[in-house]
């Protein structure tokens, strides 16, 4: 989204500013995603849906009820989850180094990983190692994504990738279209709702969330809106030079994703890991080679 | 704060139905009723949900499991039973191994009748569930 | 007497005063203990010396020394032949690989054939933060194998108590390290070289079963190959360029000190377990813990990156470094997968050392002060982490006898302390903001700059560690319904190698841009990883880290406890569900190995195999081009 105000000389002052209103603004646009996305997808199942405010109810109500918790511990991993994942966007929002801020969105997801390991429940469990198959599949393209903004950009840090002036997306269509594929792992989206699926009557329940109850499963939820933006906002730079297309890409991104979304069932892991490695060496990597020979 | 009233989660427990009033909670959440309107999710497990939605009596085989999925369901909770069979066992209750309706087990709050019932009653019911739900977060406050 | 000097030398005494305190545990502490420390004095010592400088020659210009190295050689020969008397006939190559490298390198020697020099000692900050590695982790490793020793042999008793001799080994090593690392002759280095070779097998042949010394043995014929590599390289650089200063070499035309170079650095490849040499470091596996620990961290292997580095000068920008780099990307890469599919958590070190040193290599292949740099960092970060990690395995299996990860599940609620040291072990290796991270992070910074090839290595592998050190972190921090088993914790003076360690893991975080400041800049010039910006994210979320401890010592109000959810069919019974016919079953869980892709079988002849055919093609490629 365009809350990267980091233009013009990047001083301290811009970033905390930056910051702030990452903070304020990034769990409400989070959460109107969401809502909007739980619309959409009603409307392609011809229902109407919930009201757009409906994830804000959620997780207000989630709020008020009795914190239930398996062993005094697993509540708090949710909580470092919430935190690191805040202070990843909070380092990509300030313009900081894309790769510490991927870097510190995979500690997050370590730490609901060990919050579900640590809750001793099957379902969990089965939840937190398909999130690490999940992570094993989607993070090398995520770091691939920093690394050939790098070649393009010629920086890592957010602040001046969004200064340029030549558009990512030119250079780079193949990374771009392999970030989407992995994009439905990161937001746990069907086909790949693998860790934590969609619906609780299912073989998994709710997988790595079946126990967060209350007030944990509500940290779960902004955690999710957090990472939402966040990685829309990697999106995003792709097309940083022309601000108004990158939000418009953005939309029709996330539409994809809803519309994929609906269309499918879940895969099987290895599907996903296939799958998804593929795109990333074909498309990724291979946008790399070309980038190389081509800029010979 | 109202917002129990705006998303209720339901955990949906067949007892021991005939299947009937299952088929109609499921009619609920289809196109044409759609409670994903008032903000009702089926969770599909008790520590998620505010609302136990049994069909379906109790009998020996499941008591268990109706206080083991009640207990685990966290504060404030409404139980709704569906059915004439959730409420008092209906033309079951004289069976050798059942008990009766879900009241033999756990406190219910709303019953919503009907063999089986429809699904407007499935929503007014949960509706009013909604209202026990909003009072009992007052009194645990208090 | 300078530091140097006495490092060398220093490490001789405790080895020979540890030969005469067979059984006597009291007597070995104290002289471990008193000698440690002194090491690191002398370390740390010298480190502090060297701030600001870049490097400098000592001379020697008697031949006192220098004979007294080629008496050592003769010597060092005679004891190769003298362990190699038990081998069956038909390992008849064992032997003659010594006989042919020290006939060679001997006769070369004695018949003067030698060029003459006198720079026969170099320091220089590589040499310094080597130093400092050596000493700080090894000796702390040196302190806990007192300890470990004891009980194990209190719970091995079929095995003769000989650990006097492999405490003495230990020090041993840490001379050939240090006399390694300061050397400028190749001879000399080649001296030192195979004396850690022959402490490795002492260490490996330790518990003297027919596995231990099958293990050994094949460590020894493999590193043989790269001892005779290293005499090959000698000769080379005697005969055709004429030197054997190494850094003379370094400082010549690169098309002609290429070969002996490459020698050296398949030397140095083969002495750091890259592939195809994988296996002997795994075979290192039957010795007691703390010698591959010692292995794995601060010697041996890391004698091996050590020489690839001081190499990689001559390797920037060739073909051949960029060959150098793809094998030890392939050894990351390979050495990752590898670990997914293992459950001795041994296995799993071993398999991760072999990709870390891959990385290393990889970044000495490319050469450049950016990757140099994050080489450096990366042999400080891994030797800390990784020795701790292994001294806690062993202490673990001398507590519960196992050493496979599935009985590791709920360590932290069984063992406390020792959950929580492997915790800041494991995270040490792979969790931002600690260490192997910050590493990470610099190599595919510094590899990033138009290279298709190299950064999706380096984040491939990466994730593959990813995802095993996390699911081996959930097993430990998994909490089970069973009763906490109390095991014996008589951990003694082991805890000041355990808790040592992990301080450094933490403690190395917060000061590596001090380490950068201070030695690295001087060496390679600037780099970016120093900068403010990222070290002040770094320690913020260093900061971060240390909350999950914090709200688990804070109460929380409010919680209410219940069990796991097992489809409304919980029995009292914890742990188990009502299953069919109303009898009440236990769950369990096994983690991933995903043996259909990652198991040995399937990967490691490819990874051989490929590996030699990258070797075959280098050194074919520099022949035909020169
Ligand atoms: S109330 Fe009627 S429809 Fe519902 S479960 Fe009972 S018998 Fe079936």
């Amino acid at each position: 989204m365009d809350i990267n105000v980091c233009n013009g000389e990047c001083n301290v002052m811009s970033v905390i500013i930056a910051v702030i209103i990452f903070l304020i603004l990034a769990p409400l646009v989070g959460g109107l995603i969401s809502g909007a996305d739980r619309i959409i997808t009603a409307r392609m199942q011809s229902r109407v849906g919930p009201p757009v405010l409906q994830p804000f109810y959620d997780v207000l109500k989630l709020f008020g009820k009795q914190n239930l918790v398996v062993n005094k511990y697993h509540g708090d991993y949710v909580l470092c989850f919430l935190i690191f994942t805040i202070l990843s966007g909070c380092i990509f929002f300030g313009g900081g180094n894309l790769l510490l801020a991927i870097f510190a969105l995979i500690v997050a997801n370590v730490f609901i990983v060990l919050a579900a390991y640590c809750s001793n429940s099957p379902y969990a469990l089965i939840g937190a190692d398909r999130e690490l198959l999940q992570m094993l599949s989607a993070e090398p393209m995520l770091l691939l994504t920093a690394v050939a903004l790098f070649q393009v950009t010629g920086s890592f840090n957010v602040s001046e990738i969004i200064k340029t002036n030549r558009m990512p997306f030119i250079y780079l269509p193949g990374v771009f279209i392999a970030l989407t594929y992995i994009l439905t792992i990161k937001l746990r989206k069907s086909p790949f709702d693998l860790s934590t699926s969609h619906h609780g009557h299912q073989e998994l329940v709710k997988g790595l969330t079946t126990e967060f109850a209350g007030p944990s499963l509500a940290y779960f939820e902004i955690a999710h809106w957090y990472e939402t933006v966040f990685m829309l906002g990697l999106v995003y730079l792709f097309f940083a030079n022309v601000p108004i297309l990158g939000v418009l890409v953005v939309i029709g991104v996330y539409f994809i994703e809803i519309l994929i979304d609906n269309v499918n069932a879940r895969f099987k892991w290895e599907l996903m890991l296939k799958s998804a490695w593929l795109a990333t060496l074909i498309l990724g990597v291979g946008n790399l080679f070309l980038l190389y020979i081509l800029s010979f | 704060m109202g917002f129990f009233k705006k998303s209720p989660w339901v955990l949906h427990y067949d007892g021991s139905s005939c299947n009937g009033c299952d088929i109609e909670v499921l009619a609920a959440l289809m196109p044409k009723y759609d409670i994903e309107r008032f903000g009702i999710i089926n969770t599909g497990n008790p520590k998620h949900a505010d609302v136990f939605l049994i069909t379906g009596s109790v009998n020996s085989q499941n008591i268990d499991v109706i206080k083991n999925l009640y207990e685990q369901m966290g504060e404030p909770k409404v139980v709704v039973a569906v059915g004439a069979c959730a409420c008092t066992g209906h033309f079951f209750a004289e069976c050798y191994n059942t008990l009766g309706g879900i009241d033999k087990v756990i406190p219910v709050d709303v019953y919503a009748p009907g063999c089986a019932a429809r699904p407007e009653v499935i929503i007014d019911a949960v509706v009013k569930g909604l209202a026990v739900l909003e009072e009992k977060k007052k009194n645990k406050q208090k | 007497m300078d530091w140097v000097t006495f490092l060398i030398l220093f490490p001789l005494i405790p080895a020979v005063l540890l030969l005469f305190t067979k059984k006597n545990y009291e007597a070995q502490k104290w002289i471990v203990l008193i000698s440690s420390i002194l090491i690191i004095i002398g370390s740390i010592g010298l480190a502090v010396e060297q701030i600001g400088h870049t490097g400098g020659f000592r001379y020697i210009s008697s031949h006192f020394t220098n004979n007294l190295v080629m008496l050592g050689d003769v010597i060092v020969a005679l004891v190769f032949l003298y362990i190699c008397r038990s081998l069956p006939l038909k390992k008849y190559w064992i032997p003659l690989m010594v006989v042919i490298q020290y006939g060679l390198v001997l006769y070369y020697d004695f018949a003067g054939k030698m060029p003459e020099m006198n720079r026969y000692i170099f320091l220089d900050n590589l040499a310094v933060i080597m130093a400092l590695v050596i000493g700080i982790v090894g000796c702390l490793i040196a302190v806990y194998t007192v300890g470990y020793m004891k009980k194990y042999h209190e719970h091995h008793h079929e095995i003769p108590d000989r650990s006097h001799l492999f405490i003495a080994t230990v020090f041993l090593f840490f001379f050939a390290m240090y006399g390694l690392v300061f050397s400028n002759s190749i001879t000399w280095i080649y001296f030192f070289w195979e004396i850690t070779t022959l402490c490795s097998f002492i260490m490996i042949s330790y518990s003297k079963t027919e596995e231990a010394m099958n293990n050994a043995f094949r460590a020894v014929w493999m590193l043989l190959i790269g001892g005779l590599a290293f005499a090959m390289g000698i000769i080379y650089a005697a005969n055709v360029c004429n030197t054997i200063d190494l850094q003379l070499l370094l400082a010549s035309k690169k098309s002609l000190v290429l070969v002996p170079i490459l020698f050296l650095c398949f030397a140095g490849m083969n002495k750091a377990a890259q592939y195809p040499f994988g296996g002997w470091l795994l075979g290192a596996m039957v010795a007691p813990t703390p010698s591959s620990a010692l292995l794995h961290s601060s010697t041996m292997v890391k004698a091996g990156v050590y020489l690839v580095l001081r190499c990689s000068p001559i390797l920037q920008d060739t073909d051949a470094g960029a060959i150098i780099a793809l094998i030890g990307g392939l050894s990351f890469l390979a050495g990752s997968a590898l670990a997914i599919s293992q459950r001795n958590a041994k296995k799993v070190l071993a398999y991760s050392t072999i990709a870390n040193l891959g990385l290393i290599i990889l970044c000495a292949g490319i050469g450049t002060p950016f990757t140099l740099s994050a080489a450096l960092l990366l042999i400080i970060f891994h030797a800390v982490a990784k020795a701790l990690m292994f001294i806690s395995v062993g202490s673990v299996d001398n507590a519960t006898g196992s050493q496979d990860i599935e009985d590791m599940y709920g360590l932290c609620y069984n063992m406390h302390r020792m959950g929580i040291i492997m915790i800041i072990g494991i995270s040490g290796m792979f969790l931002a903001p600690f260490g192997m991270l910050i590493s990470k992070m610099a190599v595919i910074q510094a590899l990033a700059l138009r290279n298709p090839i190299f950064p999706p290595i380096v984040i491939f592998g990466g994730s593959l560690m990813l995802f095993f050190w996390t699911k081996w972190m959930g097993y430990l921090i998994a909490i089970t319904d069973k009763k906490p088993v109390e095991y014996h914790k008589d951990i003694g003076i082991e805890w000041i190698g355990l808790w040592g360690l992990a301080g450094l893991t933490i403690i190395s975080v917060v000061f590596y841009p001090y380490i950068g400041k201070l030695w690295i800049v001087p060496m390679y010039g600037e780099c970016p990883l120093f900068s403010e910006g990222v070290q002040l994210t770094i320690l913020l979320m260093l900061v971060m880290m240390i909350l999950p401890p914090l709200t688990i010592v804070a109460r929380r109000r409010n919680v209410v406890f219940t069990k796991p959810y097992l489809a409304g069919v919980n029995v009292e019974e914890k742990g188990e569900y009502l299953g069919s016919l109303g009898a009440s079953r236990s769950w369990s869980f096994r983690n991933y190995y995903i043996e259909k892709y990652f198991s040995e079988k399937k990967l490691l002849n490819a990874t051989i195999l490929s590996s030699l055919i990258l070797w075959i093609l280098m050194f074919v490629m520099e022949n035909v081009m020169s």
